[in-house]
């Protein structure tokens, strides 16, 4: 191998790529905290809304599930001012992954509701439990335990994702990484560096999220 | 800029056979790497075990199109320089065999541990007892995620674009890029991915709820 590594010019960059790491970290909270609200109005609209509510939230999730999520915002950034709707590149990109992230959201929030039974809320009632202590131990708790699993993951592959808004120039991580490549050509090394850090933010949130379910969320004994 | 001609729409349609090829070629490609992480996952030796899970949790834990930029800018270090279509292939391939991997042990884990004793004790060694009595069992229950990771796939190869691999979405853009009509193209190649993914995605989803009913 002949190829001279040189990290240099990269290292030096550092503000940047550390200002794109936190850009990155804003947008992913930001679209998980609004994708979280469209998708629970999209859960309450499945589970108690009239037929043909149903049927748009379904057709809805079933179109966003099946095309990239590419294509969603050239669609969102590009189609959208056509038809007088004009975002800004980081507009867009919060956009298209409120958009996106509310197709899955609705789902996992769905079965949140899904899995709060009847009789256990009679049961607590029955057991001399308060209205605010049986939200908070009888529909909270086991509805959070039943879809933090599949939320915290949820909001790994959304962190993920917003690497793609670099093609339409979002200023996140990747769309730094591009910057300094024009600049320096050291193709490999920027990628390379860019790429642990989102290995970083991955394991980071692993940690943290296995960290509090463990802490908070641990399942009573069945045994 | 130029008017959008029927001649654009047809560019645009046929541009999807690089996209189907490139996730068939993907597809097979992390079948067979599939096949192997997935064996290294549920082997006895501790080291195969742990640098299989490694792989697994590097490329779930970055982005894909990190990893497409990694494929087209490694080979380089070694001095072979690779086209966007092979970057891509090998990078979405590689993507695959971790996930697929991680699915189909999965699917391994699930056969009882019963099944293994029984066949350990019928005297099978390694390579027959998996062939014979512990994947035939795995299949099943592994063909709707495998499907439900094929969509991914599929969809994941619009990130082929931004290296520069000319399939569906860059045809698109190109186009766009001359006549401006993105509502349109856009709305179009949507509509593409979208037919080509939802009976996947249905069939998935019935194949899963029929191994439900049947686990009942």
């Amino acid at each position: 191998m002949s190829y001279e590594f040189d990290f240099a010019d990269v290292f030096a960059a550092w503000p940047e790529l550390l200002q794109g790491l936190v850009n990155s970290l804003v947008l992913s909270a930001l679209a998980m905290a609004i994708g979280m609200v469209v998708s629970v109005a999209g859960a309450l609209g499945k589970t108690s809304g009239p037929k043909w509510l149903v049927w748009i939230i379904d057709e809805y999730i079933e179109l966003i599930r099946n095309t990239p999520f590419l294509v969603q915002i050239f669609m969102i950034y590009f189609g959208l001012p056509t038809i007088g709707l004009k975002l800004s590149s980081n507009g867009a990109a919060l956009l298209a992954l409120v958009v996106n992230v509310a197709a899955y959201g609705i789902e996992i929030i769905r079965a949140g509701i899904e899995s709060i039974q009847k009789g256990q809320i009679e049961a607590g009632k029955s057991l001399g439990l308060r209205p605010l202590q049986i939200f908070r131990l009888v529909i909270l708790k086991p509805a959070i335990q039943a879809i933090y699993p599949s939320l915290t993951s949820q909001f790994i592959l959304l962190m993920l994702n917003t690497s793609v808004c670099s093609a339409i120039a979002a200023s996140e991580l990747t769309a730094v990484a591009g910057d300094i490549q024009s600049r320096t050509f050291r193709s490999f090394e920027v990628y390379f560096i860019v790429t642990c850090m989102y290995l970083g933010l991955s394991v980071f949130f692993w940690t943290v999220f296995a960290g509090i379910e463990r802490k908070f969320l641990r399942q009573p004994t069945t045994r | 800029m130029r008017t959008l001609t029927s001649g654009d729409i047809i560019f645009i349609l046929m541009a999807v056979r690089w996209t189907l090829l490139l996730s068939l070629v993907a597809f097979l490609g992390g079948a067979v790497g599939g096949i192997l992480v997935a064996l290294a996952r549920t082997s006895e030796f501790k080291s195969l075990r742990l640098a299989s899970s490694g792989y697994i949790k590097v490329f779930q834990g970055t982005p894909l199109l990190m990893q497409l930029f990694l494929a087209f800018f490694v080979p380089g270090l070694f001095g072979w320089s690779v086209d966007p279509w092979s970057a891509a292939a090998l990078g979405l391939s590689l993507h695959a065999s971790a996930f697929l991997g991680e699915i189909w042990r999965g699917a391994i884990n699930v056969v009882p541990r019963g099944q293994w004793e029984a066949a350990t004790s019928l005297g099978l060694r390694y390579w027959p007892k998996m062939a014979l009595v512990i994947v035939p069992q795995a299949v099943k229950i592994a063909i709707p995620p495998t499907i439900g990771f094929l969509v991914q796939l599929i969809k994941g190869t619009s990130l082929a674009s931004i290296i520069g691999f000319v399939e569906l979405t860059r045809a698109a853009q190109v186009i766009n890029n001359a006549t401006f009509r993105p509502f349109t193209i856009f709305a179009l190649v949507a509509l593409v991915y979208y037919v080509i993914c939802r009976p996947l995605s249905a069939y998935s989803k019935r194949m899963e709820q029929k191994l439900l009913v049947a686990a009942r």
